[in-house]
């Protein structure tokens, strides 16, 4: 003991971690045990809580004064094309300095984009030119001729079977021309620590690489953490340039928040990651609000403020991303998931204050979509908790619900959500983000001999195509399981060339540097199309099916003689053909091998891409026509859930999360009035309905409260909802910023009425 | 034993607004009034819906259970018009009892008599009345049938100490006579176990269905009542109410 005691705390330590119970974090990283030895469990309702003050008025004011600018202006307010965004590239740039009590933005002024080229250079110059701006000559060449981007080493390595199928959309989204992101730097441990203890530790860590020898892996090791050393000192200079040193830990809690938010703030100025997500910050810093509301140096107004103005700052990061890429993840979303409540492992509640603090933000501040509020429930939170959640759920249509319960005995009680549904142990995993493969796709290739039904091209293997008048089960799922299997090797195979390569060609060194050394990597595979293909397999069986074949043989149309049961009604009959294809195509994924042995894992999520992928898949047997939309994630097709919302949130509840364990998505719209009558009631009956479907191993709800009147008129009208909100697939979205398609898509979708 | 089936129209697992708390709404096919506001005609055709034996009805509330115990919840049978399968309702509210001490709620139009149906009526924790209105000529006009029966079935209620909502759709044009709404509150302030009253304003979201039927809406046009017009009416009843019970 004696001898860990006398080398630690120095001085600033001493002074920063006064009043806080020591523990193992004292001597080494470790955030989870700081919570666990000092977090503030509250069991109490929403009466705390303090309203804007001035300042947040007035910043906010400034904020929407910009968006609407933004808007205005085609959906960009600035690019600065000269200067490739890094940790230093820009100097500070402030909404109001004498009003912001956090600061910081992406580049030298709010809302003005920078340009990420090491993804890759292409990108870049169509999103500018989308938006009216160029490139210069000079940074093009430079990205093209000297510095090798991630896109153009994955095109170095991509197979023509690869390369096939991604033009055809068997799979589609692939992190391939853009940044992977969906890694969650533990930006806490800037606060807890100061960056000097964190270089410390990791010329610790590279010194400890030695023993082994040269190989590869080491190599690549040491040259990783390197790179973290050096873009820890670089957080640093960019703090400096704010006129802050957090070489030493966070003081107070308005310097945690700071502290904290330059670590995230560094990330998002490097990486243009499809999803920057945050974490699980808010009762982390709930702590240091706490000592400083006992030392008598902060009021629930400020606590408030530090919390509204850092939430500010999250709501304003700004990727520069092109009209394609909008195409399948709609909206402008940067994913800025922040995860909220649970429980510990020792049975005690993760929620304090400030849970309740970060949710009322989209009160003080307004509905947003950004930071993506993810509230981890458990039929064990406290009931003031749940209570104020479902309040919040109706009123701002902004949060979405993950079930803590389940994903606890996987990742304990420090894990945190990245983009959507996808749960990793904060600074110990990290995903290979792998988009998804298309199952109703492949179901159609199953049956048209590989052919692609809309090219004609021979996209998969030329197994035989299914050639009798009706189709018939066995047959089917016969040819439709070597078809899956062909899918998952070139999806893996895409996959790992991907990872390769953006580990090498753009490698995200802050998010790393706030990792342990050792982690944990999963193969974050996904599928689409589920409802659709488990509804086709139904309507096979269940039904007759005949295909109406083109003069090259190809099934283009289906005539469906009969009923047949559809997924999103309770019924076995269906629902255990979804839960076949789910385990089914998981085996097929873990057969193959992964880079830096990552653990495969897939999601049934398809974020806004369900539109898109609809669009690229034919005529399915189930009777949706070619080009109409997939249903989103796990959700079965809208319409076709006919006996109310408990029987649709069944069915979903039997997908199985240890088959899925990046995430099972599912997005459930109710008119406001169909969840009661009386305010007190609707928020108790949204709490039994959370209770019951996650007591029933379900994974994820995204909860949308609204009317669809309203949608139709913010479609119309779309400069009277500059803040509508609304829960798609896995995140939120701003209304207005969706397609028209899209728009549409959501207004279809079945809302569950009260008639 | 004779097996027992109903017509049932539909079903909805997560019913928040007919009754107490989350319920399993059973939708009965088949009903006589032919109410210019309907929103469901397709359930008045008595030969229509889809026959379903009593163990597959079970079968389907079973698994929400749950959720409808931790609510304070239970099973509501609407329609259509509920009593005129009253046998079958009777054995699905006996069942639910039996097995699962379930709350039952019956949503009638009542257009029945009480002692037909009191074998119904006695495994019904809560009736739901629908009037459609108190003056017997509007009424005639708006159903196609008299209220006398409806009318009765509630003194019938209040005379064995039934608990009881009574719902009244309000239609502007239709319902907002000042006389009618004090003579409502007058009727209702004479019974007794009359927990809950509410007006639920018309909307015309039913109007897809006359379409797809082939009928023609009677009430094309009529738009929701505003909240004032609900406001006066609610505040009309409560003086008819007020004006019966100090008698």
């Amino acid at each position: 003991m004696s001898v860990i005691e006398r080398n630690v705390m120095d001085q600033s330590q001493q002074d920063a971690w006064r009043g806080f119970n020591k523990g193992k974090w004292t001597n080494h990283v470790d955030t989870k045990n700081f919570i666990d030895e000092n977090i503030n469990p509250y069991l109490g309702n929403e009466s705390f809580l303090a309203g804007p003050t001035q300042n947040t008025n007035d910043l906010w004011k400034i904020v929407s004064q910009l968006s609407k600018e933004e808007r205005e202006r085609g959906g960009v307010w600035d690019v600065d094309v000269n200067t490739p965004g890094s940790i230093t590239s820009h100097g500070p740039g402030y909404l109001d300095k004498d009003k912001e009590q956090i600061v910081g933005v992406q580049t030298d002024e709010p809302f003005k984009r920078s340009i990420q080229p090491y993804g890759g250079i292409r990108m870049v110059i169509d999103a500018c030119k989308a938006y009216g701006f160029e490139v210069p000559q000079s940074i093009v060449d430079t990205f093209t001729n000297i510095r090798k981007t991630h896109n153009q080493g994955v095109f170095d390595a991509y197979t023509a079977e690869i390369r096939a199928a991604r033009k055809s959309g068997i799979v589609t989204g692939l992190p391939d021309a853009y940044g992977r992101g969906r890694i969650i730097g533990d930006y806490r441990r800037v606060a807890l620590y100061g960056v000097d203890f964190l270089m410390k530790q990791k010329q610790k860590e590279h010194d400890e690489t030695i023993g082994e020898g040269m190989d590869e892996s080491t190599i690549r090791l040491r040259e990783e953490i390197s790179e973290q050393y050096r873009a820890l000192n670089e957080l640093k200079q960019m703090a400096a340039a704010h006129g802050m040193d957090i070489s030493k830990p966070a003081q107070n809690a308005k310097e945690a928040f700071q502290w904290l938010y330059f670590g995230y703030l560094a990330a998002v100025k490097e990486q243009n990651g499809a999803a920057m997500s945050l974490g699980r910050v808010s009762s982390f810093l709930d702590i240091y609000i706490q000592r400083d509301l006992q030392e008598g140096t902060l009021t629930e107004e400020q606590a408030q403020e530090l919390v509204d103005h850092f939430v500010m700052k999250l709501r304003i990061v700004k990727f520069l991303r092109t009209p394609d890429y909008n195409e399948l993840f709609s909206g402008d979303p940067t994913w800025v998931t922040e995860s909220i409540g649970g429980m510990a492992v020792d049975g005690t509640t993760r929620v304090t204050k400030s849970s309740f603090r970060f949710l009322h933000t989209l009160y003080n501040l307004g509905p947003a979509p950004e930071p993506n509020l993810t509230v981890l429930w458990s039929e064990k939170l406290p009931e003031g908790f749940k209570k104020y959640c479902a309040k919040v759920s109706i009123e701002t249509s902004s949060i979405q619900y993950e079930n803590d319960d389940l994903m606890r005995p996987f990742y304990g009680d420090d894990y945190g959500i990245a983009c959507c549904v996808s749960a990793m142990r904060i600074g110990k995993q990290m995903q290979f983000f792998g988009a998804r493969a298309n199952l109703a796709k492949t179901l159609l290739y199953a049956i048209n001999g590989g052919k692609d039904e809309k090219s004609g091209a021979q996209v998969g293997p030329e197994f035989p195509a299914i050639t009798s008048e009706y189709l018939d089960y066995d047959e089917v799922i016969a040819r439709y399981k070597p078809m899956m299997q062909w899918l998952s090797k070139v999806y893996m195979d895409a996959l790992n060339i991907i990872h390769y390569m953006h580990d090498k060609y753009s490698y995200e060194r802050i998010e790393m540097a706030l990792h342990d050394r050792d982690i944990l990597r999963t193969m974050a595979c996904g599928i689409a199309g589920l409802s659709v293909a488990a509804d086709s397999l139904s309507a096979i069986k269940y039904a007759k099916v005949k295909p109406i074949r083109n003069e090259q043989g190809i099934a283009v149309d289906f005539e469906i003689e009969g009923d047949f049961p559809c997924y999103g009604n309770n019924d076995d009959r269906v629902d255990q053909i979804a839960v076949e294809l789910v385990e089914t195509f998981m085996g097929m994924i873990r057969q193959h091998k992964t880079y830096r042995e990552a653990v495969p894992t897939q999601s049934v999520l398809t974020i806004t891409s369900n539109v898109v992928y609809g669009k690229k898949t034919g005529t399915t047997p189930d009777g949706r026509k070619a080009g109409e939309p997939f249903a989103p994630g796990a959700n079965p097709m809208h319409g076709r859930d006919k006996k109310g919302a408990l029987a649709s949130l069944s069915s979903v509840a039997k997908l199985p999360y240890e088959h899925s364990l990046d995430g099972i998505s599912n997005t459930f719209s109710i008119v406001p009035k169909a969840l009661g009558k009386e305010e007190e009631i609707r928020k108790a009956n949204l709490v039994a309905m959370l209770d019951g479907y996650f007591g029933s191993d379900a994974h994820h709800l995204n909860v949308n409260v609204f009317d669809r009147e309203q949608l139709i008129d913010a479609m119309d009208h779309p400069e009277n909802y500059p803040q509508l909100t609304i829960r798609v697939s896995g995140y939120a979205v701003n209304f207005i910023k969706l397609t028209r398609e899209q728009q549409l898509d959501v207004i279809n979708r079945t809302f569950h009425n009260a008639m | 034993m004779i097996m027992v089936t109903g017509r049932v129209h539909s079903l909805e697992t997560f019913g928040t607004v007919d009754g107490p708390g989350i319920r399993f709404v059973l939708f009965m096919q088949g009903c006589l009034m032919k109410c210019q506001y309907c929103h469901n005609p397709d359930t008045w055709n008595l030969d229509g819906g889809k026959v379903m034996q009593l163990e597959e009805v079970l079968a389907e509330i079973e698994p929400y259970l749950n959720y409808y115990r931790s609510s304070g919840g239970g099973l509501t049978v609407s329609g259509g018009e509920p009593t005129l399968q009253a046998p079958f309702v009777k054995a699905l509210f006996k069942a639910v009892k039996e097995r699962w001490n379930l709350h039952t709620t019956l949503d009638s139009n009542g257009y029945n008599d009480g002692e037909k149906i009191h074998e119904l009526l006695e495994v019904t924790d809560l009736v739901m009345l629908d009037l459609k209105h108190i003056n017997n000529e509007k009424h005639k006009k708006l159903t196609g049938v008299s209220n006398e029966r409806t009318l009765k079935l509630a003194q019938w209620l209040s005379d064995h100490d039934r608990k009881m909502w009574i719902r009244h759709v309000f239609v502007p044009g239709i319902h907002d006579a000042e006389e009618d709404l004090i003579a409502l509150g007058e009727f209702i302030g004479t019974l007794k176990g009359v927990e809950k009253f509410e007006i639920l304003p018309y909307h015309q979201m039913g109007i897809y269905k006359w379409q797809s039927l082939g009928r023609i809406y009677p009430l094309d046009g009529v738009p929701s009542p505003t909240d004032e017009e609900v406001e006066r009416a609610y505040r009309l009843i409560e003086q008819g109410r007020r004006q019966a019970t100090c008698v």
